[in-house]
């Protein structure tokens, strides 16, 4: 398995800051980084298969499953999750829809949702029902049936446009 | 050091030529899961998703030239889609927008697995495969790069560098059965292309042999009853074409499918491909 080796050290660019990480097993995904070695909770961990989504962040600006990231290999790389989302106490706007809609009901997968929609939000910003679908097919939710989820994408759409007109 | 990220598709030679049992790591999206579930050794990795050389993608006359690292997301939209329409089909149905931002179709035909969702389309397009170590460069079909159940024909010092794909000039459909439209691996799949000029129909199949197969006899067939000037296919032959696909099929029984499902839906998928690209006259 590898056991014994090593990444080396390296540096992770996490929400700007800089993290140093030393005495890593080779092996270590970014998302075991996140949560056990830089205690970043949000980034959620259940399949460890890029199945769920629900450990989704941005790396250089593209969506990825961190548990399909090697660690090291993100050296270098701007990462920000979900604990960047919000400004401070202010939710974001996907946030608060998220709330407003009632988009969740245990709530484990509401980080990687959050990350995927504000990253399909921005690159399409009127999207029709299929399309928002479609975005979050890499996210598993078994609670809410995504009927809300759905909503509050939209939501979120027609007040950003409304904010702009 | 255990861990290293090739800066060209040089150093990625030199650094393989030194120890050829560093595991190449692209998009991750295969070898982190393998990783993950302990299912894979590594001693020591070379990650290769930053190289440029391998990023990068060129239509020249009649073929595109696409660097191993181009990833899913990049074949399914933007230009590469209206040149390559059955591999953008591929793409789309592979994982999730976030698997399709990180895998590449290097990954795809070096995994080389029975369900490699754009091996059907390559094969069937008949894509060159360029590999290339420190010492030799060499060109691969499809069919003698994979050679087996996620077995390829690499030499542990070799690696993908590009794919050469024919541009045709004629429609081309790709089709998948899966239980669910995302986050799928197939349970059988079907690509098709046509060539309008050169009257040629390719057809591949996938998830129903040990590697993505060819259907020789049904692409001969089916081409003795095509009007390529009204883009029409007789009618009265499409029952035996459908068997002759369904007979190219070797499926086998396992976690999701049975082999007899298989050999149904490849038909289903070879009529509905059929009837998409041409219209039934008499």
């Amino acid at each position: 398995m590898g056991i014994g080796k090593t990444s080396g050290e390296y540096e992770l660019i996490v929400n700007g800051s800089k993290f140093s990480i030393s005495d890593s097993w080779l092996g270590e995904s970014l998302l075991y980084v996140l949560r056990e070695r830089l205690g970043l909770y949000g980034s959620k961990n259940a399949c460890e298969q890029g199945e769920c989504g629900s450990c989704s962040v941005m790396m250089d600006d593209v969506l990825v499953c961190s548990c399909l990231v090697l660690a090291a290999n993100a050296k270098g790389r701007e990462i920000r999750t979900i604990e960047s989302v919000a400004d401070g106490d202010e939710l974001s706007d996907v946030q608060k829809a998220f709330i407003d809609t009632g988009a969740i009901q245990c709530g484990f997968c509401t980080p990687g949702l959050l990350v995927t929609i504000h990253d399909f939000l921005d690159s399409n910003p009127e999207p029709d029902q299929s399309e928002i679908k479609e975005a979050i097919s890499g996210n598993l939710c078994r609670c809410t049936g995504y009927g809300r989820i759905v909503e509050a994408v939209q939501l979120v759409s027609i007040r950003r446009s409304k904010r702009d007109s | 050091m255990d861990f290293l990220i090739a800066s060209s598709t040089e150093n990625l030679c030199n650094l393989l030529a030194e120890d050829p049992t560093r595991q190449l790591l692209a998009g991750g999206t295969d070898f982190m899961v393998e990783v993950n579930f302990r299912h894979r050794d590594i001693s020591g990795v070379i990650a290769i998703d930053r190289i440029k050389e391998l990023k990068q993608w060129r239509h020249d006359g009649d073929s595109v030239l696409i660097g191993s690292c181009v990833t899913y997301k990049e074949i399914e939209q933007g230009p590469l889609s209206a040149l390559i329409p059955a591999l953008a089909q591929s793409a789309r149905t592979i994982g999730s927008p976030q698997i399709r931002n990180a895998g590449t179709i290097g990954g795809n035909l070096a995994t080389a697995s029975p369900a490699g969702d754009m091996i059907p389309v390559l094969l069937a397009l008949g894509a060159e495969v360029n590999v290339r170590s420190k010492s030799k460069v060499r060109q691969l079909r499809i069919d003698e790069l994979i050679t087996g159940v996620k077995v390829n024909s690499l030499s542990e010092d070799e690696f993908i560098e590009s794919i050469r794909v024919p541009v045709l000039s004629g429609p081309q459909e790709f089709l998948k059965v899966g239980p669910r439209n995302a986050m799928v691996i197939s349970v059988t799949s079907l690509a098709m292309v046509t060539d309008i000029e050169k009257k040629y129909i390719g057809i591949a199949l996938g998830s129903v042999s040990a590697s993505p197969c060819r259907s020789d006899e049904a692409e001969y067939f089916i081409s003795q009853h095509i009007d390529w000037d009204s883009m029409t296919v007789q009618s009265d032959v499409i029952e035996n074409f459908e068997r002759l696909v369904k007979e190219s099929a070797s499926p086998i029984d396992d976690h999701r499918s049975s082999s007899s499902y298989r050999t149904h839906t490849v038909g289903v998928l070879a009529r509905r491909a059929l009837l998409r690209i041409f219209r039934l006259g008499i």
